[in-house]
């Protein structure tokens, strides 16, 4: 699709803006509706948009599997790790009072890290989910499974 | 009044896509349909002032979701196979089925009725002291994060290992070393 002027430039101008959104819905989940569930769609429908238009291969070398694979479990791991870091300084598990002095500002800094987590997991996901759908090649596949 | 009459348009709006699917036989225009169906029961949920939800809708059901069918409907044929039998026993299913559906819902309370059980149990504890010891505003984020923050790390993990185990299927990792047993049980698959 990448010959279609209109598809081309309108994709080309919405890129950032998605992104900058995603980041909106992310941090401001506090505030208003959002967090990183939505956030983490919003971000990777950004990066689905360049794929589909620029093709898979472009998309490929923006971000590449292997990287979007490790950023599914670093996000996992940072919502863990907030528990464990809570847990070290002497609360329960993901007792966010115990990441500050003050209660308050250790529940804020409990909930971005742990959001921030949950949208990195959803959005490698997502976007990984859908490089493997768009490059699934059955011959391949059954080459595989063959081997 | 003003959100009864939206409630109504919405309904019909959702009724007439769930007929035009049933009766569309193009695969293109289904998956096109269900991503709009989506989107009116987004708005449904805006009505709700379930507006959390309602984002999670748009992006997922209505977004994603369809880019996902697209993607898979490259390896489908574009018509859907005509099937003229007539199917009594699974219309009479979906029939029994469907009446004992409302006969459950003539029991649920009142929408947004202040005395039914699910707002007597921890939701106004949660309403009332949130913003004071947690400072933030938005009360879904702070059950969602904080007060439930062990059920939200469990969905993390599902979504984690749902993605793995698409992954793991459509790359074909099996995990093991290439060996001729594989062969096995090939002419199944189509």
């Amino acid at each position: 699709m990448k010959n279609n002027p209109v598809l081309r430039v309108c994709s080309k101008v919405l890129f950032a803006p998605i992104i900058l959104y995603g980041l909106y819905v992310q941090f401001h989940g506090d505030y208003g509706p959002g967090g990183g569930f939505q956030a983490g769609v919003i971000i990777a429908a950004a990066f689905i948009l360049y794929g589909m238009i620029f093709s898979l291969k472009n998309l490929k070398k923006v971000t590449p599997p292997s990287v979007v694979h490790a950023l599914m479990g670093i996000g996992a791991l940072i919502y863990g790790g907030v528990g464990v870091v809570t847990f070290l300084n002497g609360g329960e598990y993901l007792n966010y009072n115990y990441l500050a002095a003050d209660y308050a500002k250790g529940q804020h800094w409990g909930i971005i890290l742990v959001e921030f987590g949950v949208g990195l997991t959803v959005a490698s996901t997502i976007l990984g989910l859908f490089m493997a759908f768009a490059g699934f090649e059955f011959s391949e596949f059954k080459k595989r499974k063959r081997r | 009044m003003a959100a009864m009459l939206i409630d109504i348009s919405l309904v019909g709006f959702m009724l007439a896509i769930a007929l035009m699917i049933m009766f569309s036989h193009r695969l293109f225009a289904i998956i096109v349909m269900s991503g709009a169906y989506s989107l009116i029961s987004a708005a449904m949920f805006v009505n709700l002032d379930a507006v959390d939800v309602a984002f999670t809708e748009a992006a997922v059901g209505a977004g994603f979701s369809t880019v996902l069918f697209l993607a898979a409907m490259a390896w489908l044929p574009a018509e859907e196979k005509r099937d003229k039998a007539l199917v009594v026993l699974p219309l009479m299913i979906c029939i029994v089925v469907g009446a004992l559906l409302l006969w459950g819902v003539m029991s649920l309370p009142a929408l947004g009725d202040p005395s039914s059980v699910v707002h007597q149990h921890v939701a106004p504890r949660y309403l009332a002291e949130s913003y004071d010891k947690l400072h933030i505003p938005n009360v879904v984020t702070t059950v969602l994060a904080s007060y439930r923050g062990f059920d939200t790390l469990g969905e993390t993990i599902v979504i984690f290992t749902a993605g793995i185990g698409v992954l793991l299927i459509l790359t074909g990792a099996t995990g093991r070393k290439p060996s001729d047993d594989d062969t096995k049980g090939d002419d199944d698959e189509k």
